[in-house]
């Protein structure tokens, strides 16, 4: 690590690093307790039910889905689009991509009745359901963005299988039997980087989008039927996708020393996309509060006045919104810290956006009565997730982080472009 | 030069309506036998004729259905639902059974990502296939109607006392499944089969002889009527062409097999 910054910045640096450690480590101990429980006694601990029936975990994987998506999006800026000025988070966000995939991936797998049969969807699909849509438009996209990830980081694997220890091993194993140092195999790298990145911008689009479609398309729950919500769900997660890679630019490795200016620019970026993301919800909200359609604003009655009022007006608009969008107008937005903290808002705020989006759609009664016909707390109107369910969560979130604390260890700078000299390994 | 453009124009114009044309005959071909098949074999369409008229409110139905499906808590086929309705100038509350309405264009079924619901081709039944079901519940956001339940493995005192009633497996689907934590139907989505395990081996069913749904054998005030309504002589035909009925969310499109008189 270089020694220019201050020395008590320094200092407070590797102190919030720990606390980084420690918080990943308590969250993946919870989890794997959670998970345990999960796997051992199925869904009986869980709190949703027949009526509210998707719950925390489909909401975590349409947040952390989202934010790939949207990592994904902005690292094409610089891989189709060569926007030089992004170029240095371009391996950064292409690893985030590849974590929340990772982590989307775990959250819905969670939430399968039959976790052991999620193969099915590979073997028999159908092709009239979104979801299969969804499932195989994604599976695309986790292959190309492996490769992808390889390919950027080929030439670093392959000079860090030359390092001793575990480190040299391990190199040794991602570089897949690759020797190649030469430039010329460097610059194929850059071209095969160049097509998939191409082809990953429609496969993004098509999936993300298919991911609001999959809700959009449910006649049965009014809150969800929107032909908005393919393009809300891909608006929100090119702000949480880009919200992240602010906070991660900022601390990943040797941070803002390096990033400043792109963490400035993408702040810009991430306020005009949160701004349109909320002329659309607004738009959404007018529509049918001025349609008036009973079942139309029943869901939405539950988002502003419901039990839950408090997730929408003060974590999603009050802290997600509102103070962000202040940070990032005032001269603040020229502070990196300060650009960090709102855009970390911004990505804790969507994720109740998430929650308002899959639990008010299903909170409301298909039938009137049905949730007073039978005495059974599977068909309870209001939904909070159990301890389980925050455990399996956490530990989600604390694989996440741990993941990105290994990858800052592990990794070789990452901020350097591949086609640059002397992109070495950390010693 | 202009003739020999208008030639080629000609042959391919030919060319094009030979081609369009064939197909066309070959699809009316194809429906004229398609529908020859359908009449031979006779395809059934089961449903229920509910007369909200002589519903009482009972629930015999909720619990004929579970003791003949053995669903375990949390899991109802059939639910009673019950409204005072303000408008109206007495008190007097109104009931409907609820079970599932086995829909002509299902939600459901087309929601599955791995085609583990459907509606079967011979007797317009919605089943679920308890092996290939990944307990995703998409199916259960894309019912209008309420009518499919997660089973969430949890089980009635009885059961976990071992009574001699715990013993005894559901007989859904004619399979016999016994309830293990972790095997199928527990992770499943369930729904109410119109207790198609009571068919004989030609899909009939019969009510001199017992066989038949357990909510419309047991329904008390002869509310609940069952029949093939491709059958223009059965109760349920009749009903429908003789008395006022409507269905619930018509607007969806999904035309239940479930008729409310009113």
């Amino acid at each position: 690590m270089s020694k220019d910054g201050l020395p008590q910045a320094e200092v407070s640096m590797r102190t919030m690093k720990s606390i980084f450690w420690v918080v990943g480590f308590v969250l993946l101990a919870g989890g794997v307790y959670g998970w345990i429980m999960r796997l051992a006694f199925g869904h009986i601990d869980a709190n949703y039910g027949s009526v509210v029936t998707w719950g925390l975990w489909v909401a975590a994987y349409i947040y952390f889905i989202g934010l790939s998506a949207g990592a994904f999006l902005i690292s094409s800026l610089v891989y189709v689009f060569n926007v030089k000025r992004f170029e240095q988070v371009g391996r950064l966000s292409v690893l985030t991509a590849l974590i929340t995939l990772i982590l989307a991936l775990l959250s819905i797998w969670a939430d399968l009745g039959h976790e052991w049969r999620a193969w099915h969807v590979m073997v028999y699909p159908n092709f009239s359901s979104l979801m299969a849509w969804m499932i195989y438009l994604y599976s695309g996209y986790m292959v190309l963005l492996f490769s992808e990830f390889w390919l950027l980081f080929r030439r670093d694997f392959v000079v860090g299988a030359g390092l001793n220890g575990w480190r040299g091993r391990l190199n040794g194993i991602l570089a897949l039997g690759s020797k190649d140092l030469s430039q010329a195999a460097v610059k194929r790298d850059e071209k095969l980087v160049k097509i998939l990145a191409t082809v990953g911008v429609p496969l993004a689009i098509c999936f993300h989008g298919g991911v609001g479609a999959l809700f959009g398309v449910v006649a049965a729950r009014p809150h969800w039927h929107s032909g908005l919500f393919p393009i809300l769900f891909l608006l929100s997660a090119l702000v949480g996708g880009g919200a992240l890679l602010v906070v991660i630019s900022d601390i990943f490795q040797k941070g803002w020393k390096v990033t400043n200016d792109v963490i400035i620019t993408i702040g810009k970026l991430v306020l005009g996309l949160l701004l349109l993301d909320v002329i659309f919800q607004v738009s959404e909200f007018l529509v049918a509060y001025r349609g008036g359609i009973p079942s139309h604003i029943a869901g939405l009655d539950l988002v502003v006045k419901g039990h839950y009022w408090w997730v929408f007006w003060i974590w999603q608009n009050l802290i997600g919104t509102v103070i962000p969008v202040i940070i990032l107008v005032l001269p603040t937005r020229k502070d990196h810290r300060w650009v960090s903290v709102a855009a970390f808002l911004i990505a804790a705020g969507l994720f109740g956006l998430r929650l308002n989006i899959v639990i008010p759609g299903l909170a409301v009664e298909e039938v009137e009565g049905l949730s007073r016909a039978i005495a059974s707390n599977r068909v309870n109107l209001v939904y909070f997730p159990s301890m389980i369910e925050w455990l399996v969560t956490a530990g989600i979130v604390g694989l996440g982080m741990l993941m990105f604390g290994f990858g800052e260890l592990f990794l070789p700078e990452i901020h350097k472009p591949i086609h640059k000299e002397g992109a070495d390994v950390p010693k | 030069m202009m003739t020999q453009r208008r030639k080629l124009l000609k042959i391919l114009a030919g060319g094009l309506t030979a081609i369009v044309g064939g197909g066309v005959l070959a699809r009316t071909a194809a429906a004229v036998v398609g529908d020859k098949e359908k009449t031979s074999q006779k395809r059934k369409r089961y449903g229920m004729v509910i007369d909200t008229l002589r519903c009482v409110g009972c629930k015999s139905c909720v619990l004929a259905c579970k003791a003949e499906n053995k669903t375990p808590p949390g899991v109802y086929y059939t639910v009673v639902v019950d409204q005072v309705l303000s408008h109206r100038p007495s008190d007097k509350p109104t009931f409907m059974t609820k079970p599932c309405f086995h829909c002509e264009n299902p939600q459901c079924t087309s929601a599955c990502p791995v085609s583990a619901t459907y509606k079967r081709q011979s007797d317009g039944i919605v089943v679920v296939d308890y092996d290939r079901c990944i307990g995703c519940r998409y199916c259960v956001t894309a019912c209008p109607y309420g009518a499919r339940w997660f089973d969430f493995g949890e089980q009635y005192p009885s059961v976990t006392k071992n009574t001699p009633y715990a013993k005894l497996p559901s007989p859904e689907y004619k399979q016999y499944r016994d309830r293990i934590q972790g095997a199928s139907p527990i992770g499943n989505v369930r729904k109410c089969t119109l207790c198609l395990h009571l068919q004989d081996e030609n899909g009939a069913y019969n009510k001199a002889s017992g066989r038949w749904p357990a909510c419309a054998k047991t329904c008390t005030g002869h509310a609940i009527h069952f029949g093939d309504f491709n059958d223009p002589d059965s109760e349920t035909s009749i009903l429908i062409r003789e008395r006022q009925y409507m269905r619930l969310k018509e607007e969806l499109g999904t035309e239940p097999s479930v008729y409310y008189l009113i």
